[in-house]
């Protein structure tokens, strides 16, 4: 067992050994601009892009045609939200999200506000889910986009796809979708669930990191976008730069991968996230799991362990990559936002830790940070100034703190 | 980040972890910081009643390893110190003491509020 541990998988991947090898030919090889329409160099790539292009939106449902390739998820989504409203602002200007999207998506509406678009930010429940009905009803004569997302990064929970296309569909609005953590993952399918608009990232499932796509429907509706990287008109208009091949190939590579292990690696990393789970519950009290409990990404796993802060926590166990919502390892010292959406509580938000499980996690190394979590839990609860008054029965809502 | 060798051994064996018995008229008990806040400190001090010497001090802490760290060094500055020397510990010395980041610094202020709010709280029980 290697350590440190990572448990970090929500947040990158490594890049497995096989899109790696897949990937070396294309940097001293066969090198070429796939936009180099007059030579062997160029015709040679731009096969082996347009094939990539075929199996990753297989793997989604959808067709060549209908992937752009971007450097992420964060500018696929930039493009999705931004290019939409861009485009079709004469039907109106009003967008509806979720507060729990990722930054990629709400930073982008916030900037829209400014520029006199309307956003909904619709509500989440303790689990982080949304209210179907509400979604329903928000959308008006102006709406000309939802984006929900696939899965959450932080907290674990699916958003329900099928449902919330059904609804967009019949009321004739774009639907986008965030499923950065969730191609490769769970099962998508654009037609199924009538997704208009799909993000995706390389770097979240064992492929290289500056680089992602965008899924952008042709056929009923078709959808347009205004470009936000201009230069050269690549990828259909969409898109100008020179296609990063490397991350293309790779990319595919890596997708293809993920799709052939999909369900036997759901079933595996969801039965580890229960072990631990249930082996940090049988001897830790007030802890709390963070998301939907059951729907939610098989590979992850958010915890709150009531009366010990999480940046400390990760201090006691300094063997594991893991990530905190925790004030104190934000760079803002804010909190963390999805967590404060849902209503846990600042407190428990500082003191929430995630897990995310990984490919290359085994048995030997949940067991391992079990039982480490479990010792510095004990440990910082004896340091613990609420965890003693909560023992003595102190209500701490009643307590009046004197804060600087 | 990367933390300061002091603010790691602090944190790993931190010094005077425990409390006393509040309801003594001779300690000093200071709760301060808010969970929404993600730093709770209770620090406590046993004052000698003759000499008016810090004799013991505790503390317990709900936050960051810099918190941790200090409010730790803190507990460990107070023993020895009259209740005026304690008073005139500043932040700035824990700061650099624990080579604190400027992120951390408000750890720093939480602690010499700690000490501060243990005084004013054994002296306003001593009034008489």
């Amino acid at each position: 067992m290697k350590l440190p541990i990572y448990l970090d998988y929500n947040a990158t991947t490594p890049v497995d050994p096989l899109v790696v090898e897949a990937m070396m030919p294309f940097f001293t090889e066969s090198f070429g601009n796939a936009a180099s329409r007059n030579h062997a160099f160029g015709w040679q790539v731009e096969q082996v892009v347009e094939d990539a292009r075929e199996s990753i939106g297989k793997a989604i449902g959808a067709g060549a045609k209908e992937i752009v390739f971007t450097s992420g998820a964060t500018e696929s989504d930039n493009l999705a939200v931004l290019g939409v409203a861009e485009f079709y602002q004469k039907n109106g200007k009003h967008i509806i999200t979720s507060p729990i999207e990722h930054k990629a998506v709400i930073d982008p509406c916030h900037a829209l506000e400014q520029r006199g678009y309307e956003i909904t930010f619709l509500d989440v429940d303790k689990d982080g889910c949304i209210d179907l009905k509400q979604l329903e009803e928000s959308i008006r004569e102006d709406t000309i986009l939802v984006s929900l997302m696939a899965g959450n990064n932080e907290i674990g929970t699916l958003n329900p796809l099928r449902e919330i296309g059904e609804i967009t569909r019949a009321k004739g609005v774009l639907f986008h979708t965030d499923a950065t953590q969730g191609v490769g993952k769970i099962p998508i399918d654009v037609d199924e669930m009538k997704i208009d608009l799909l993000s995706m990232s390389a770097h979240k499932i064992y492929g290289p990191k500056g680089m992602g796509a965008l899924y952008v429907r042709r056929k009923k509706p078709r959808v347009r976008l205004s470009p936000i990287m201009f230069g050269g008109g690549h990828e259909r208009g969409m898109r100008s730069g020179t296609l990063n091949v490397t991350g293309i190939v790779g990319f595919a590579k890596a997708l293809e991968l993920s799709m052939a292990e999909m369900a036997s690696e759901a079933e595996r990393l969801t039965g580890l996230r229960q072990r631990l789970f249930d082996r940090l519950s049988a001897e830790l009290d007030y802890i709390f799991l963070n998301g939907h409990p059951t729907e939610r990404l098989p590979n992850n796993l958010n915890l709150s362990f009531g009366y010990v802060e999480g940046e400390s926590l990760m201090m006691g166990v300094s063997n594991l990559a893991v990530s905190s919502g925790s004030a104190c390892t934000s760079a803002s010292l804010e909190p963390s936002y999805v967590l404060r959406a849902l209503g846990v509580g600042d407190d428990l938000a500082h003191s929430s830790i995630r897990f995310g499980m990984g490919r290359f996690t085994t048995v030997e190394e949940i067991d391992y940070t079990a039982e480490k979590m479990i010792v510095a839990v004990k440990r910082l609860r004896e340091m613990s100034p609420l965890y003693e008054m909560v023992k003595e029965g102190v209500d701490l809502s009643t307590v009046e703190w004197a804060s600087h | 980040m990367a933390y300061s060798e002091k603010v790691i051994d602090h944190y790993s064996e931190p010094r005077n972890v425990g409390s006393l018995d509040k309801s003594d008229l001779n300690v000093g008990t200071g709760l301060v910081g808010a969970p929404e806040c993600g730093d709770v400190m209770k620090l406590q001090i046993q004052v000698d009643p003759e000499t008016k010497e810090i004799v013991d001090a505790k503390f317990k802490t709900f936050g960051c390893g810099s918190a941790i760290a200090s409010s730790s060094l803190a507990t460990e500055w107070v023993k020895g110190k009259s209740i005026d020397e304690a008073m005139s510990i500043q932040n700035t010395e824990i700061v650099e003491e624990l080579s604190l980041p400027p992120v951390k610094i408000h750890c720093s202020v939480l602690a010499e509020d700690a000490i501060k709010a243990a005084i004013s709280d054994y002296k306003s029980r001593n009034e008489n």
